[in-house]
């Protein structure tokens, strides 16, 4: 017993070890369980797979790097449901890979924005932010309206979307798994997209949100 | 959760805690075979350490904190077990509204023996705020347009809510409407407003005409004529020209251009000859207009605001045009 801590001051390695362990616990705790059970496991009862071009959407808001000022996670606080809506429940999350809860709102919160603005809104204000709200400090994302999308991915993406959730996906009246694309999705998944715009694509992902608990 | 997870977080909550004890406890001992106070024989740095015990306030402390979380514990509950209070910060779980409002209900129950945050917290604001909406509602859309404290609260909603298309001061912009300037596309009476808040509008939409019209030229004639109509100077032969064209746009603008709303018909169809123009008035504007046509839409707000609030919006919004 005497002095055996040297052993771990002076051996970082060790050190290292008995830290990681330490500080695992609290995740061990807090989040292991939740990978396992149903109430953070089964979708809700109206969650929609995203569309093929919503799809393409997502992953332009992924790259815009929208989530690093728009969070898409209503807490349970009244200030925040008489804003937003219903708060958000796990239900509504489990096929998103990754999700994109956010964690920071230089913008306000998008979990429910869908329909809550029309398209042309959208576009004004994706386009220059300033035009319908002027007290706005969002960046102006005028190029989604001349990029257009090639497609070449999507079929790709939603196959890998269909694997993904595979354990999570709703169930038939015979309790089979409901894959979320069907094969004629996925082979029709690139004409569907090709030659639209990135805005066009952004707005109808953005339009899509939210509507699994309304 | 499983009776695993449940036994999982029992055995690494508790152990760390007891763990965290058990190492307070062996830091408590002096078993460094050196007197307190004295030397440990080494020195880093021209340091040297001494084997002094811990602080007397920071061991009590640790110690309390130990305390204190076996006391939440037995308050907000471990695992399945729910914890003396019931608490919980909100119904997670829940797969549709109708499953949300029911666990609500529940919740709200005086035996239920949970105490949902949320549930509490909306329950509240709604005993406080539910008399003076009621009141409110019960009130003609006329009369609360003359209640500066009505107008108030109906502003305050409009900014959150409205402002974002229609602007802060509701004088709308490019594509969407100003609501202060009695030109209305659907109707300006209490009635109408209130229909277009709840419901949402979608307009009928102006079609894309430059086939229809013979291509650029026909587009150039009939933007030059519909200039004309609020009486501002054109070409007079593009304009001759457009007007034996505009017989395409009566339907919906009327043969005069008056707009739908005074034809008494709901498609959104602007009036033409007031000089108000809800996608620019520039001569391009307008054309572009015409080649491409136009669609307006605003969302219906009955299921994200509820009617007692879209009420006092209109009743702000009716008051944006008396005078």
């Amino acid at each position: 017993m005497k002095n055996s801590h040297e052993k771990v001051e002076k051996n970082v390695g060790l050190f290292f070890l008995f830290t990681v362990f330490a500080i695992s616990i609290g995740g061990l705790v807090e989040i292991t369980p939740l990978f396992f059970q149903k109430e953070t496991t089964t979708p809700v009862d109206n969650l929609k797979p995203y569309t093929a071009l919503q799809m393409e959407g997502r992953d332009i808001y992924i790259r815009e790097g929208c989530s690093n000022c728009h969070s898409q996670m209503i807490r349970p606080f009244r200030a925040e449901t008489e804003r937003y809506g219903h708060y958000s429940v796990a239900g509504e999350s489990v096929w998103e890979h990754p999700f994109l809860w956010g964690s920071k709102r230089t913008g306000p919160d998008l979990a429910r924005v869908g329909g809550r603005y029309s398209d042309d809104w959208h576009i004004a204000h994706l386009t220059d932010p300033r035009s319908v709200v002027p007290e706005s400090n969002m960046p102006a994302y005028n190029w989604l309206n001349t990029n257009t999308l090639d497609g070449e991915l999507i079929g790709k993406k939603l196959e890998t979307f269909n694997f993904l959730t595979r354990n999570r996906s709703h169930k038939d009246e015979n309790g089979n798994a409901i894959p979320l694309y069907t094969q004629a999705e996925i082979d029709g998944a690139k004409d569907a997209v090709k030659g639209k715009t990135e805005m066009s694509a952004l707005v109808a992902y953005l339009q899509s949100l939210g509507h699994a608990l309304k | 959760m499983s009776s695993f997870w449940n036994i999982w977080v029992w055995v690494l909550t508790l152990g760390s805690l007891v763990g965290c004890f058990l190492l307070l406890r062996m830091c408590l001992k002096n078993f460094a075979g050196v007197k307190e106070g004295e030397s440990m024989g080494h020195t880093f740095d021209g340091i040297e350490e001494l084997n002094n015990p811990l602080p007397k306030w920071w061991s009590t402390f640790f110690l309390l904190t130990i305390i204190w979380a076996f006391g939440y514990i037995a308050l907000y509950g471990l695992g399945n077990w729910t914890g003396f209070l019931g608490w919980k910060s909100s119904n997670q779980g829940i797969l549709n509204l109708a499953e949300s409002k029911a666990k609500t209900l529940e919740s709200l129950q005086k035996d239920s023996g949970v105490l949902v945050q949320y549930d509490r917290e909306v329950a509240a604001a709604d005993a406080k705020f539910g008399p003076i909406f009621e009141a409110y509602a019960a009130r003609s859309i006329e009369d609360l347009a003359t209640d500066g404290e009505a107008l108030k609260v109906g502003q305050r909603l409009f900014i959150q809510n409205c402002a974002q298309c229609h602007g802060s001061d509701a004088h709308g912009t490019t594509g969407f409407p100003n609501l202060t300037d009695k030109d209305w596309l659907y109707g300006g009476t209490p009635e109408v407003i209130k229909e277009s808040i709840m419901n949402g509008r979608i307009a009928s939409g102006m079609m894309a005409w430059e086939g229809a019209l013979g291509g650029d030229q026909g587009v150039k004639e009939v933007a030059a004529y519909v200039i004309s109509l609020s009486g501002r100077s054109v070409d007079p032969e593009l304009a001759k020209a457009g007007k034996a064209k505009f017989a395409l746009c009566a339907g919906c603008h009327g043969p005069d251009g008056q707009g739908s709303l005074a034809l008494g018909m709901p498609m959104g169809a602007p009036n033409l000859t007031d000089n108000v123009w809800l996608y620019g008035g520039s001569q391009r504007a307008i054309e572009e207009s015409i080649r491409n046509g136009r669609a307006g839409v605003m969302p219906p707000w009955k299921d994200i605001l509820g009617e007692e609030k879209v009420h006092l919006i209109s009743a702000y919004v009716y008051s944006l045009s008396q005078d």
